[in-house]
């Protein structure tokens, strides 16, 4: 801040300030609010940032890796899967109308979505593992924020050129060219962001049909509203925000520090090797100074705008691209590769003793994390494998907890629901196990007053059951009650569900 | 403090700060955090005048800022439980007119009308049938299968429409049990064997002599309404004394009361007060508890 443009306030401080006065104030003297006098900003501005493109092995992983994800992103809805007449065929369908969740040979109902939890544990606990082995792999490489971010400023390279051409650019008066390449980028980001909020709207609905109402605008209402949505975040985080999301929006990096450890692979530039930097003239020897030749690259290809050479900092994802850039300038002044590169803390330390630098890729962390993994995907296996396509639960009357009947016999009633999950309509056979003498019964409105029940294909029955027990058995009766099994039999494949509940009587 | 204070770890100026030696750093926040604290406040501030928001209190009371677009809550209720009522009506008009028998028939239609006939229940019932319809001394209960007056669909129609012993209603069920002890009827003695003969139609053996005294006395005053073999009778509403169910209670002492004092429990005539279709929707749900007759 100048001068000139700087209040009366700050003039007074700054005066003060030279004449020596402390803004605390003596002990028992008078108080000055500490931020009222400073010209410290509370708030910073942005700085743009111009990555440059670099070429080399993690700069074609990242291309690779760019392309599978954006495939699997926007080809996933399309894949077709065949579940029979009357089911969608889609292999990847969020149908929450009929709150059904499809995924190729799954399909998850509501009360299944422990499957979902189990799903984002494993994730969870991939990434803990993915990150104590060699950092933040999924940030620097997967990261839907880092791939879109990639391609948008992709984009922004094609139509504004490389990092000095864009600063360039920038600084440059308004002209016809500049508004073209500026119109013509955000053009294209608008065009893939839109896309990006289209493919997201196929997942929850038949992708073939939602296409061509979209083309005929006849699509419903909260299709257009997401794709906007999401189109909007598209643009706006991956176009304009970008670095700032990883900064400031995303707590994975504040999550780090209990991730890493001084074993983990992470993206370093060896100080041990580099320094003392400093500008080389060719032909020059490399005695007594570092291998780093204070050129920028690893800054200027930076996507976050940090300087890698600073250490390990929560800003730095991890994207590799400052190793291509270094690697080609070592080979270009012809010193060995990977002053950048990926690197542990212990390594470093192993260097500068003289010891040789080893990988300890199996630490305890690193083993418990996959102890767990598997034992949790051990786990969902083992759910998904004996997920039973019948579901029966029974509810055994409260009010009244049972009838006296006239002939001395006891009734209890039971809700009993029947969920069939098969594409069919099913035939179950209802009977019970466990209680002599009683007998099983229906409503006498509910027309069938035999032990088989019809269920209507992918429904779910709440059928009334009643149990009787006469006068003897009812005296028999341990304590007034007694537990006994409801069996439901599927007649068509022999499955079968067991429900114990409990029968009542007067009691003593 | 006239200089910068500047952490010596991390090279990041303080904001001056300090407790106990601990100093924050001040790394600043982005500017568009700011803007974005700035929007949300507009966004409130709009939301205020939009939406209805702030109480206040005028003369007549507490009332609030309704908001430009009139968006009411109490209202949106409303539009929806008229929704519903609507989307209804066909079903509850065809509950009204079809022979209760069709609507047992017709799924659909009958989880509407058990639906109904539930919640009209817990209106209009539950006070002296209890909840779950399980009843209590006096008031039946509505689940087991011993029926005073019948329990088939049109016998619990007709008893719902026109209750028992209704003063306002000419076609209501009525009878009298009559108090044989305090209109002198029949003396104590004979009271007492009664009762000990009634027992004995259940086959709870009491006093073998004094129940075959009172057989006679049944066989002079009680078979013409609750028959020969005291099984009661539907259409007189006389109750079935040989089975395991007491209305009043079953041991000696309530029978006895029974017999001297007369028994006449009253239910209103629900025609005066609910339509037919709730009517035919209480008649199955009442039939569907599960002591419906054929």
């Amino acid at each position: 801040m100048t001068d000139t443009t700087a209040p009366l306030e700050h003039l007074a401080a700054k005066a003060a300030m030279e004449a020596g006065a402390n803004p605390h104030g003596e002990e028992g003297e008078r108080y000055t609010a500490v931020n009222s006098e400073k010209n410290r900003p509370l708030y910073a501005s942005r700085v743009k940032v111009y990555p440059k493109l670099v070429h080399g092995t993690f700069r074609r992983l990242k291309w690779l890796v760019m392309a599978v994800t954006l495939a699997i992103y926007y080809v996933t809805p399309w894949l077709r899967w065949d579940r029979g007449p009357n089911l969608p065929d889609q292999a990847v369908l969020l149908d929450f109308p009929s709150r059904r969740f499809y995924f190729f040979f799954l399909e998850i109902w509501p009360q299944e979505f422990y499957y979902i939890t189990g799903l984002l544990i494993l994730a969870a606990l991939g990434l803990f593992l993915v990150t104590s082995v060699a950092g933040r792999v999924w940030c620097g490489y997967t990261c839907p924020q880092t791939v879109w971010t990639d391609l948008f400023i992709h984009v922004e390279r094609f139509f504004e050129g490389d990092r000095a051409k864009r600063i360039r650019l920038d600084k440059s008066p308004w002209s016809m060219g500049k508004l073209a390449r500026k119109t013509g980028k955000h053009f294209t980001w608008i065009l893939i962001a839109l896309a990006t909020g289209g493919a997201w709207v196929f997942y929850f609905a038949d992708a073939p049909t939602l296409a061509g109402q979209l083309a005929t605008f006849d699509a419903p209402a909260a299709a257009y509203l997401f794709i906007g949505l999401f189109a909007a975040t598209t643009y706006l985080l991956g176009g304009i925000a970008r670095e700032q999301v990883c900064i400031y929006m995303c707590p994975w990096p504040r999550i780090q520090g209990a991730m890493f450890d001084e074993e983990s692979l992470l993206v370093s530039y060896k100080d041990d090797r580099g320094e003392k930097r400093g500008p080389h003239k060719k032909g020059t020897s490399w005695e007594g100074r570092g291998d780093c030749i204070d050129c920028g690259q690893c800054v200027a290809a930076c996507p976050m705008g940090i300087d890698i050479r600073d250490g390990m900092q929560l800003e730095c994802i991890q994207c590799a691209l400052c190793i291509d850039a270094c690697n080609e300038i070592m080979d270009k002044v012809e010193r060995p590769r990977g002053l950048i590169g990926y690197d542990t803390f212990r390594n470093q330390e192993r260097r500068r003793a003289g010891e040789t630098p080893k990988l300890d890729i199996l630490r305890p962390r690193t083993i418990l994390y996959s102890a767990v993994l598997v034992f949790v995907a051990g786990i969902m296996l083992f759910a998904l494998s004996n997920r039973s396509t019948l579901d029966v639960s029974v509810l055994a009357d409260r009010n009244p907890l049972f009838v006296q009947l006239s002939d001395g016999s006891v009734r209890n009633g039971y809700q009993v629901k029947i969920v069939n999950k098969e594409h069919s309509e099913r035939i179950y056979r209802v009977s019970i196990e466990g209680l002599d003498k009683a007998i099983l019964t229906r409503p006498a409105l509910a027309g069938e007053e035999t032990g088989t029940v019809t269920v209507g294909a992918d429904k779910l029955e709440n059928l009334r059951f009643f149990v009787t027990l006469p006068g003897d058995g009812v005296k028999a009766l341990n304590g007034g009650e007694a537990d006994f099994d409801f069996v439901v039999t599927d007649l068509e494949n022999g499955t079968t569900a067991t429900r114990q509940t409990t029968f009542r009587g007067p009691g003593q | 403090m006239s200089e910068k204070h500047t952490d010596d770890v991390t090279g990041v100026e303080t904001t001056g700060h300090s407790w106990d030696g601990i100093r924050e750093l001040n790394n600043p926040l982005p500017k568009w955090w700011i803007y974005t604290f700035y929007v949300s406040i507009a966004w409130a501030v709009a939301y205020w005048i939009v939406m209805p928001a702030w109480p206040y209190l005028t003369g007549d009371g507490w009332t609030y800022t309704k908001g430009v677009i009139g968006y009411e809550q109490r209202e949106v209720v409303t539009d929806e439980l008229a929704a519903i009522v609507e989307s209804r009506s066909g079903a509850m008009e065809r509950i009204a007119s079809l022979p209760l028998e069709e609507i047992a028939n017709d799924p659909a239609l009958m989880e509407v009308a058990l639906g109904a006939g539930k919640a009209a229940f817990g209106d209009n019932c539950a006070p002296c049938h209890g909840s779950g319809a399980q009843g209590s001394k006096g008031f039946p209960n509505l689940n087991d299968d011993d029926w005073i007056w019948g329990g088939t669909l049109d016998d619990i129609h007709t008893t719902l429409a026109h209750g028992i012993r209704w003063d306002g209603d000419d076609d209501t069920r009525f009878n009298i049990m009559m108090a044989y002890g305090s209109d002198g009827i029949l003396n104590r003695d004979e009271i007492s064997d009664v009762a000990e003969y009634v027992l004995s139609l259940s086959g709870r053996a009491g006093d073998q002599e004094a129940a075959a005294r009172g057989s006679e006395v049944f066989a002079s005053q009680c078979i013409a309404c609750h028959g020969d073999d005291g099984s009661g009778n539907q259409e007189l509403g006389a109750p079935n004394l040989t089975d395991a169910i007491w209305l009043y209670g079953g041991d000696k002492e309530a029978i006895v009361k029974t017999v001297s004092n007369g028994r006449s429990g009253v239910m209103p005539a629900w025609n005066e007060r609910l339509d037919e279709g709730t009517i035919n929707s209480l008649t199955l749900f009442v039939y569907s508890l599960g002591g419906g007759e054929k």
